[in-house]
């Protein structure tokens, strides 16, 4: 199925997302020719299971297809939607075509069927039509909530380096379209988390097509006579991206692959880590390889090192899951360290995610 | 693209059954291994813990069961080692010819070698060094100027080595040597040889490293006369096979657990509340650790496939190498505990001798310049 997904969305992404197309979508314009392709082909409900609408992919497959949307710089919230659909799935919810977000970093109760608070940094919050997002009720219990996004009272619209919306948005009584009890297994965290994994993924799509895009510079341009890839301070640099990129793919991988019922925290804190990292190192050799030309509007480099400086930041910076690692780790000591790193696929939820600095 | 050699892999359960294994055996026989001794890491020699692991079947386990392997998977040998590298058992002794020595005779060698060399790599009594560099061919390792002559039934060997790791320890080294003229495709004309350090005209001479070890050694052969069956593989293909051997020597664990010693004697310092700028840096201390292992479990799956991970072993290696040299300098500004040779804390003195022997890192097994040129070669840049 991996492959099969990825040779679709790949080419769907090459014919549509072209660098004009992308560029155009910047600040706020909705991609609205490529969301009918990718909603047409089902790839938005991929990770649903049959019974409730979709294919049952696995996460190691919807890795294939979010780090493709890195890849093409996509203007559009598929891993959003993924995620999304994912988890309104987990909670025994049906999932939902058209367009859809999630709000990880939110304030929401819900009483009666109604939720009040605020949804921050909603991607593509002003163009998608529904949200997925944790509230809690009085009693304290979290609940898999689907909101209209017109149900909201406020917007204050965002935009993040690359340009994409991040908007804030204000609920006061708004009436639920559907909700569920947040599963066991799954802390109030999750979007967070599922974020996390999304941004790394995307992050080694990106990181990706920035070797391909700098290597190939460094191929044809010449200066002193023959191609400036031919110098040993220009390989030397080129081989460090070629590690960075090397290790956010694995990282990111990784974090998919031990994902299954529940989201792999420990993975995911480290494929997050490790992706941002790799994408300031490489952004900066990729400028610094290109020179002039690819600090220039015209020349695509900037839609690739816009975004991997956006998406490190985002659903926590290598800093704060640094932190949440480092604290967890000097907790355990050094007797639990080795144990702890060995065994890091089968760490819960609840024991990082909770681990509020 | 070379890029797309790195896919998820994960340790097969029949593997990852042996953990709890080698963990009790550790803790059997190191229980009260000292940590300024577990910073030796892959250099720590004792021949006797060695033996020991031989006699689990714990050495050479990949070799067939005919010569006294298990033939066990890459990834059961992966288990065993990587817990001993975490845990800085001394392993120092029969290290190479685990990893290097004993695949390579089992690979190249001829049914005699085989049956003469491997049971004893398996029981852990038979050591090996490779003798590659020499005083003025370190990372232009084709210009090496050591030759073997052929005189009838043997061969006449000259030359020297330098910066042979355990020749002072070691009953065996395997040398590349020149046997043929310098041809104008400088990377023919040589030769393996298996040279049994006891003969006549070999001399071996301690270098003391900067820390006043004694690892590496000068090696001077004065007209040595080795047996024809010291020839290892293929008079001529030297060069190739020493290449084939690459991709194992340099995606192994070794490539980034050498300061595991400090990284959890730093975890043990900074306790079970560190503040935020000390929680960071173990937090991304390790993500990188992970990141590397999975990068390592990833090239293990390529030679257990029967690939040739030559480019991906180098991106392991130099990540893993700037990885283990940052964690002295990261530790030393975590805490403000000063480097100690002698008194002072057990943390002191770890960081102490780590922070002197991390130079060495990206040293041993191939340079950062070199490596990052042969990445450069798969980026189709030269």
């Amino acid at each position: 199925m991996r492959k099969l997904f990825e040779t679709m969305i790949e080419r769907l992404f090459a014919d549509l997302a072209t660098p004009a197309y992308v560029l155009g979508c910047e600040g706020g314009e909705w991609p609205a020719e490529l969301w009918s392709a990718l909603d047409e082909s089902g790839f938005t409900l991929a990770g649903t299971t049959e019974a409730l609408g979709g294919a049952g992919a696995s996460w190691a497959d919807i890795y294939v297809m979010v780090r493709a949307a890195g890849r093409h710089s996509v203007p559009a919230p598929l891993g959003e939607a993924l995620l999304a659909n994912w988890l309104l799935g987990k909670a025994g919810l049906e999932g939902r075509g058209g367009t859809l977000s999630i709000a990880a970093c939110a304030d929401l109760t819900l009483a009666d069927g109604h939720v009040s608070g605020i949804a921050r940094a909603v991607p593509w919050g002003r163009n998608v039509e529904a949200l997925v997002a944790v509230a809690t009720t009085d009693a304290g219990t979290p609940q898999v909530v689907l909101l209209q996004r017109s149900a909201a009272c406020e917007l204050t619209p965002s935009l993040n380096v690359a340009g994409e919306p991040r908007d804030d948005l204000v609920f006061r009584g708004a009436r639920v379209v559907a909700h569920a009890h947040l599963p066991d297994g799954l802390g109030v965290d999750v979007l967070e988390l599922g974020g996390a994994m999304l941004r790394s993924a995307q992050t080694a799509g990106a990181l990706h097509a920035l070797l391909d895009m700098t290597a190939n510079y460094a191929r044809e341009r010449k200066q002193f006579g023959k191609a400036i890839g031919s110098f040993q301070a220009i390989q030397q640099q080129l081989a460090v991206l070629a590690e960075q990129t090397a290790a956010a793919s694995i990282a990111a991988e990784a974090a998919f692959c031990e994902s299954d019922d529940g989201l792999a925290a420990l993975t995911i804190a480290v494929a997050k880590i490790s992706t941002a990292d790799a994408a300031s190192v490489g952004a900066s050799i990729a400028h610094s390889v290109h020179g002039a030309i690819g600090f220039t509007e015209e020349y695509p480099l900037h839609l690739l090192s816009r975004r991997l400086w956006a998406w490190r930041s985002e659903f926590g910076s290598a800093s704060l899951w640094s932190q949440r690692l480092g604290a967890q780790i000097c907790q355990g000591g050094s007797d639990g360290y080795w144990p702890l790193l060995t065994h890091h696929g089968k760490q819960p939820l609840t024991g990082l995610a909770s681990n509020r600095l | 693209m070379a890029i797309s050699q790195f896919s998820y892999s994960s340790i097969p359960p029949e593997a990852e059954a042996l953990r709890a294994e080698v963990r009790e055996f550790i803790q059997a026989h190191l229980a009260d291994y000292p940590p300024t001794l577990r910073a030796h890491s892959w250099m720590g020699f004792d021949a006797e813990f060695s033996k020991k692991l031989g006699a689990r079947g714990w050495v050479g386990m990949a070799l067939p069961k005919a010569y006294g392997g298990a033939a066990a998977g890459p990834f059961a040998r992966y288990v065993i080692i990587e817990e001993l590298l975490a845990a800085g058992a001394p392993v120092s002794a029969h290290w190479i010819a685990d990893r290097q020595s004993g695949p390579l005779i089992n690979r190249f060698g001829t049914e005699q070698q085989k049956q003469r060399y491997l049971p004893a790599i398996c029981r852990g009594e038979s050591y090996f060094c490779i003798g590659m560099s020499e005083p003025n061919s370190g990372s232009d390792l084709a210009s090496i100027k050591s030759n073997a002559v052929r005189e009838g039934d043997s061969w006449l060997l000259n030359g020297q080595k330098v910066w042979t790791t355990n020749a002072h320890h070691s009953q065996y080294m395997i040398a590349l040597v020149r046997t043929g003229e310098k041809q104008a495709a400088r990377h023919e004309g040589m030769s393996q040889f298996i040279v049994d350090l006891t003969l006549p005209g070999i001399t071996i001479r301690p270098i003391r490293d900067l820390a006043g070890g004694e690892h590496f050694n000068e090696v001077f052969f004065d007209n040595v006369r080795l047996p024809a069956e010291a020839l290892i593989g293929n008079e001529g293909k030297g060069w190739d096979q020493v290449t084939a051997e690459l991709a194992f020597e340099r995606s192994g664990p070794e490539r980034f657990l050498s300061c595991m010693a400090l990284l959890t004697a730093l975890i043990d310092a900074l306790g079970k509340a560190p503040d935020a700028l000390q929680a960071r840096e173990v937090g991304r201390l390790s993500a990188r650790l992970l990141t590397l292992r999975n990068m390592s479990l990833s090239v293990t799956a390529q030679l257990a496939a029967g690939e040739h991970p030559a480019w991906a072993a180098s991106c392991v290696k130099d990540l893993g190498n700037v990885f283990e040299q940052e964690l002295p300098e990261v530790a030393q500004l975590l805490l403000d505990v000063e480097p100690r040779q002698a008194g002072g804390g057990e943390y002191a003195r770890v960081l102490a001798y780590l922070t002197q022997m991390a130079p060495s890192f990206s040293l041993r097994g191939g340079t950062r310049e070199i490596l990052r040129g042969i990445i450069a070669r798969g980026l189709e840049l030269r």
